[in-house]
């Protein structure tokens, strides 16, 4: 088949325009994969093309790049697939990332913030009989993240990292989940304390499932993202907005079966916290205004008891 | 068509304009729904973060409460459509464990048997009443209005739980009832960006440069309007509009954002008072003239 596509070029050593849409015009086999395609560019249309691949095989994690502006796995991804679903093509380097060339990007602050979480074990004592026993359960339920291979495409296309660089991102805390999660690690409190407490932590996350929907490998960041959450929560974490942010709507929906979005607003800032609260009222007087200030009085759902027995009994089994 | 009615608590609470023009429309369209008033919020996933089961267990009620109706659920939310479907979807996939959630039911006989389908107002449109029969329903076209489609997240991610494999047109839904309107798409970066919202009352710095950048890129894309599925986006990008473009573009709130029965009923020839249009935070004024002018 004959495919028109654009490459997102780069060129560090140019003093100006240092960045352009190329267009490249070939012809391939109909199963070929993109990655394929790139590389037919490289070795017969155009030698200068930069782009970094190594198995082919979607084990590697080398080849993540952006097609028409979503993160993949090129060597992973059907070209006439694509252009069917989109009518074109386009690829770019993986975004979150500084670009060294063309289609090859920095892995440095992907790294940096690996090594932010403590990639390792950090068990207090020696194992007793010279190996650290773990159960299967616990091993198979670790693979959810330990099939990552970093390939960076779920960083790319995190909508928090796009507006916070010091967000640690979904790949590391996803990794950070894993050793959280191991039985035969010490430092889980510690762990969740950090990860709870510092500037860019699991509560950063705004749950945009974007690396859901890209991970290659079914990791799910964000699902451990939250789990960490709640391990947070269950290990009395209270000193942080997103504990009262979830408290708050889990109370709410106890007592009215519904959520109170104004009590949400107040009690998530903070009652004490004074200029977070002043900073309501502005919002709150142009809702007014407007005439769709949320009630004061919020909705209830009508057996509103039925919904506080399952909480009860729920309550009950968890203590 | 008969749905059972699951509205949300932001569209009776922080946007009432949702709620109403919601309802006029679907009248107009013959939808008929019975509203779950016992039904509980969905908990929106953060209540989820202290205890996913108890989201399970609330949501898997409202799917068995409909289910009781033998009526698909219809939302106006696509917080409420993706965090009720992912409910579905765990049990669908794990008996066991639809069976333990259960059990929290049978005091309320009730008993969840996985057959419960939830759609978004916006999917009903598309899916079932199909755009002929809703072009029917218009009195005028938008043409030569543009508008910027902005999805959220829950009715686009994660697609797997959302069925789009089965149900390819709910990529593109937005597009397809601008289309039907008469109207233009513009292309800008904020299509299925996070708006956020869920980060407002913990990270408002970020939530608010999200904000800024979406409503910005689609003012620059040459978008007289916004158009969104989900209320939770529409309070943050309509309210939170003026502080994030102060803050962070150095220039004003020009961009209304529009919820998406509030397009069908100005195609429908509905005063704009009663679609709530005047509710809003950015001001609709210049958007309304616009779309009035262009007829």
């Amino acid at each position: 088949m004959q495919v028109s596509m654009r490459v997102k070029r780069y060129d560090p050593e140019l003093k100006e325009n240092k960045s352009w849409w190329q267009g490249y015009k070939l012809g391939i086999h109909a199963n070929a994969t993109i990655l394929d395609a790139l590389i037919k560019i490289r070795e017969e249309v155009d030698g200068s093309l930069a782009l970094r691949c190594a198995c082919r095989a979607s084990i590697c994690g080398s080849c993540g790049m952006r097609v028409n502006g979503r993160a993949r796995l090129v060597c992973k991804t059907r070209l006439e697939e694509i252009i069917q679903k989109d009518g074109e093509l386009n690829i770019e380097p993986l975004a979150n990332h500084s670009v060294i060339r063309d289609l090859v990007v920095s892995v440095d602050s992907f790294f940096s913030k690996i090594k932010e979480i403590t990639p390792y074990l950090t068990p207090k004592s020696e194992p007793v009989t010279g190996e650290f026993i773990a159960s299967n359960e616990s091993m198979e339920n670790l693979l959810k993240s330990m099939n990552c291979i970093m390939c960076g495409v779920c960083v790319s296309d995190c909508t928090v990292l796009e507006v916070d660089k010091k967000f640690i991102g979904p790949a590391a805390l996803a990794k950070a989940w894993r050793f959280v999660e191991d039985p035969r690690d010490d430092e889980k409190s510690q762990r969740i304390s950090y990860l709870n407490d510092t500037e860019g932590g699991i509560w950063d996350c705004t749950r945009c499932m974007q690396c859901v929907e890209v991970c290659p490998k079914d990791v799910a960041p964000m699902d451990r993202i939250m789990e960490m959450r709640e391990t947070a929560i269950r290990l009395g974490h209270k000193n942080s907005p997103g504990y009262r942010h979830s408290e708050t709507f889990y109370r709410s929906v106890k007592k009215h079966g519904r959520l109170d979005e104004t009590l949400l607003a107040i009690s998530s800032a903070g009652w004490t916290n004074i200029p977070r609260l002043i900073d309501l009222i502005p919002i709150g007087f142009k809702a007014l205004i407007r005439g769709k200030l949320p009630p004061i009085i919020p909705h209830k759902a009508e057996k509103k008891e039925a919904i506080k027995n399952i909480y009860v009994k729920v309550e009950k089994e968890d203590e | 068509m008969k749905y059972a009615f699951f509205p949300g608590c932001v569209a009776r609470g922080g946007t009432p304009e949702l709620y109403d023009s919601a309802t006029i429309v679907m009248e107009r369209l013959q939808i008929e729904t019975i509203e779950l008033s016992t039904a509980s919020c969905t908990g929106a996933g953060v209540l989820q973060e202290k205890n996913e089961k108890m989201g399970d267990i609330l949501n898997v009620r409202t799917l068995a409460l409909a289910e009781k109706l033998e009526l698909p659920i219809l939302v106006i939310c696509s917080t409420c459509q993706g965090v009720i479907s992912q409910a579905n979807f765990r049990v669908q996939k794990d008996r066991k464990y639809l069976e333990e959630i259960n059990g929290y039911l049978k005091d309320e006989g009730l008993e969840y048997k996985g057959t419960t389908k939830v759609k978004h107002l916006l999917w009903v449109i598309i899916e079932d009443i199909g755009i002929k029969k809703l072009k029917e329903s218009f009195k005028t076209e938008l043409k030569d209005v543009n508008f910027a489609p902005f999805y959220g997240c829950y009715i686009v991610r994660p697609s797997e739980v959302l069925e789009f494999t089965d149900n390819p047109g709910r990529e593109n839904s937005l597009e397809q009832l601008i289309g039907a309107v008469g109207a233009n798409v513009t292309k800008y970066s904020g299509r299925t960006a996070c708006c956020g919202f869920p980060i407002l009352f913990i990270n408002q710095e970020n939530s608010l440069k999200m904000v800024s950048n979406h409503t910005g890129s689609a003012k620059d894309s040459g978008a007289d309007a916004i158009v969104t599925p989900c209320p939770l986006c529409h309070l943050n990008l309509d309210g939170y509009q003026p502080k994030a473009r102060r803050k962070n573009r150095g220039d004003n709130a020009d961009i209304p954002i529009i919820h998406v029965p509030q397009l069908v009923g100005l195609a429908m020839g509905i005063p704009e008072t009663q679609l709530g249009l005047q509710k809003h935070v950015v001001s609709t004024k210049n958007f309304i003239s616009s779309v009035t002018q262009k007829k």
